[in-house]
C-alpha cells in the first residue's frame, strides 16, 4: 500500500502536462467566448433600453399630433358650418328678393291692365252715350264739332 | 496472489488491493511503476483534455451548444471559486483549478465502476492485478499535492522575491529576534510540508476506504446465502449513491485547497 516509486514522478509529469494543456488550449477559448457573450448581452440590454425610451418618445409625439389633428378637424368643421349657414342665408335672401320682384312685376301688370280696361270702358261708354244721344236728338251730331263735349263726358264717367 | 487457491474474503481483498506492476522489474524496487494507476490516470487526463478542448475549440459567443454550455457551466463554477479566494490574474490559477477538479473527479468516478469489472477485463488481457482508481494510489495523490507544493513555493518566490520569502520564513509567526529564527523556520517548514500531506492523504484515505467498503460489500455476493446476496445488492447500491457525493466533494475540496494554498502564497504576512 505505501510503496512509493517512479509512478510518483510519472504522475507529476502527467499532471504538469495536463495543467499546461488546460492553460493554453481550453481555458482561454472558453473564457473568451463567455466574455464576448457578456459584452453582447450588455449591448443588447442597452439597445433594448434605448429602444424603449425611443418608443416612449414616439408615443408622446404621436399623441400630440393626434391632438393637433383633432383640433384642426374641429376648426374645419366649424368653418364649414359657418360657410353653409352663410350660403343658406344668402339663398334665402335671394329667394325673398326674387319673390318681391316677381310680386312687384305682377302688381304692375295688374295695374296697367286695369288702366287699359278702364280706358277701353270709358271709350265704349262714350260711344254708347253718343249713340244714345243721337237717337234722342234724332239728328246726326257731328262728332268733330262735339268732340270736346264728348271727351268731357267720357272723362266724367 | 495471482491465483486464488482457497478464496476467502481477505484473499479477495488483498488481490484487489495489489497494483499491476511490470513482471520483470524487481518487486518493490523504485522503477517498478504502477502501470494501472498510470494507464487509467493518463487515459482520463486525455479524455478530459480532448473532451473540453474539442468543445472549447468551437466555442462561440453566440448561442452555445449543449456541450459548450456544460463546459461553460463547469468553468464558471470553478472560476467563481477562484474569484472568491484569489484577487489577481486568474489566467493560470483558473485552468489549474479546472484541471485539478476535472481530473480528480474523473479518477474518483472510476470508483463507481463495479469493483470486479475492470479487473475482469484486464485479467483477460493478461494483467493479474489491476486497480482502477488512481486516486486510491498514494503515488498519484502525492504527485498532485507535491506539484501543488512546488507551485506554492514558486509563487511565494514570485510574489515576494527571494529576500522577502526568506524573511517571511525566518521571522513570520513569532518575530524577527535572531533567537526566534530557527523556531520560525521550523514552524514554517512544518506548515509547508503539512499542506501536501493533508491534501494527498485526505483524497487517498477517502478513495481507499471507499474502495475497501465496495470490496467488503462485494464479498457478500459470494457468501453463499440469498439473504446475504440481497443485502449485498442493497448495500452496494446505497454505498454507490453515497459515493457519488463523496467523489464530487473530494474533487471539490482538492480544488478549493489548491486555490487557497496558492493564493496564500501571494499574500504578504
Amino acid at each position: 500500500m505505501l510503496d512509493f516509486n517512479a509512478t510518483l514522478i510519472g504522475e507529476m509529469i502527467a499532471f504538469a502536462i495536463l495543467i499546461w494543456f488546460c492553460v493554453h488550449f481550453i481555458w482561454p477559448n472558453v473564457t473568451k467566448a463567455i466574455e464576448e457573450r457578456q459584452l453582447k448581452i450588455a449591448d443588447g440590454l442597452n439597445a433594448a433600453e434605448r429602444a424603449h425610451a425611443e418608443l416612449k418618445d414616439a408615443d408622446s409625439k404621436v399623441a400630440a399630433e393626434i391632438k393637433q389633428a383633432r383640433q384642426q378637424a374641429t376648426e374645419i368643421i366649424d368653418r364649414a358650418q359657418q360657410q353653409a349657414n352663410q350660403i343658406l342665408d344668402k339663398a334665402r335672401a335671394d329667394a325673398v328678393a326674387e319673390i318681391n320682384r316677381l310680386k312687384a312685376n305682377a302688381q304692375d301688370d295688374i295695374a296697367s291692365m286695369a288702366q287699359r280696361a278702364r280706358e277701353e270702358l270709358r271709350e265704349r261708354v262714350g260711344a254708347l252715350a253718343v249713340q244714345g244721344a243721337s237717337k234722342i236728338v234724332q239728328r246726326e251730331i257731328d262728332p268733330a264739332t262735339h268732340k270736346a263735349m264728348l271727351d268731357q263726358l267720357a272723362a266724367e264717367i | 496472489m495471482a491465483s486464488e487457491p482457497q478464496g476467502g474474503l481477505s484473499e479477495y481483498i488483498t488481490h484487489h488491493l495489489t497494483h499491476f506492476k511490470p513482471v520483470r522489474m524487481s518487486p518493490g524496487g523504485f522503477w517498478s511503476v504502477h502501470i494501472d494507476s498510470l494507464t487509467v490516470s493518463l487515459l482520463l487526463g486525455v479524455v478530459f483534455c480532448l473532451w473540453f478542448w474539442s468543445l472549447s475549440r468551437k466555442a462561440t459567443s453566440g448561442v452555445p451548444s449543449k456541450g459548450q454550455a456544460f463546459v461553460e457551466l463547469i468553468l464558471e463554477f470553478v472560476d467563481g471559486q477562484v474569484k472568491d479566494v484569489f484577487h489577481g490574474d486568474r489566467s493560470f490559477l483558473g485552468p489549474l483549478a479546472l484541471t485539478v477538479f476535472m481530473w480528480v473527479f474523473l479518477m474518483n468516478a472510476m470508483d463507481l465502476l463495479p469493483v470486479d469489472l475492470v479487473p475482469l477485463i484486464t485479467h483477460a488481457a493478461g494483467a493479474g492485478h489491476f486497480r482502477a482508481v488512481p486516486t486510491a494510489d498514494l503515488n498519484l495523490t502525492f504527485a498532485m499535492s507535491i506539484t501543488v507544493l512546488v507551485l506554492v513555493i514558486f509563487y511565494s518566490f514570485k510574489a515576494k522575491g527571494f529576500g522577502g520569502y526568506m524573511h517571511e520564513l525566518f521571522t513570520s509567526p513569532f518575530g524577527s529576534n535572531p533567537l526566534l529564527w530557527i523556531p520560525n523556520f521550523v514552524l514554517n517548514i512544518v506548515e509547508l510540508a503539512s499542506k501536501p500531506v493533508s491534501l494527498s492523504m485526505r483524497l487517498f484515505g477517502n478513495m481507499y476506504a471507499g474502495e475497501l467498503v465496495f470490496m467488503l460489500i462485494a464479498g457478500l455476493f459470494s457468501a453463499g446465502s440469498w439473504a446475504l446476496f440481497g443485502m449485498g445488492i442493497i448495500g452496494y447500491t446505497v454505498w454507490e449513491i453515497f459515493h457519488i457525493l463523496i467523489i464530487s466533494i473530494q474533487a471539490f475540496i482538492f480544488m478549493v485547497l489548491t486555490i487557497v494554498y496558492i493564493s496564500m502564497a501571494h499574500d504578504h504576512h
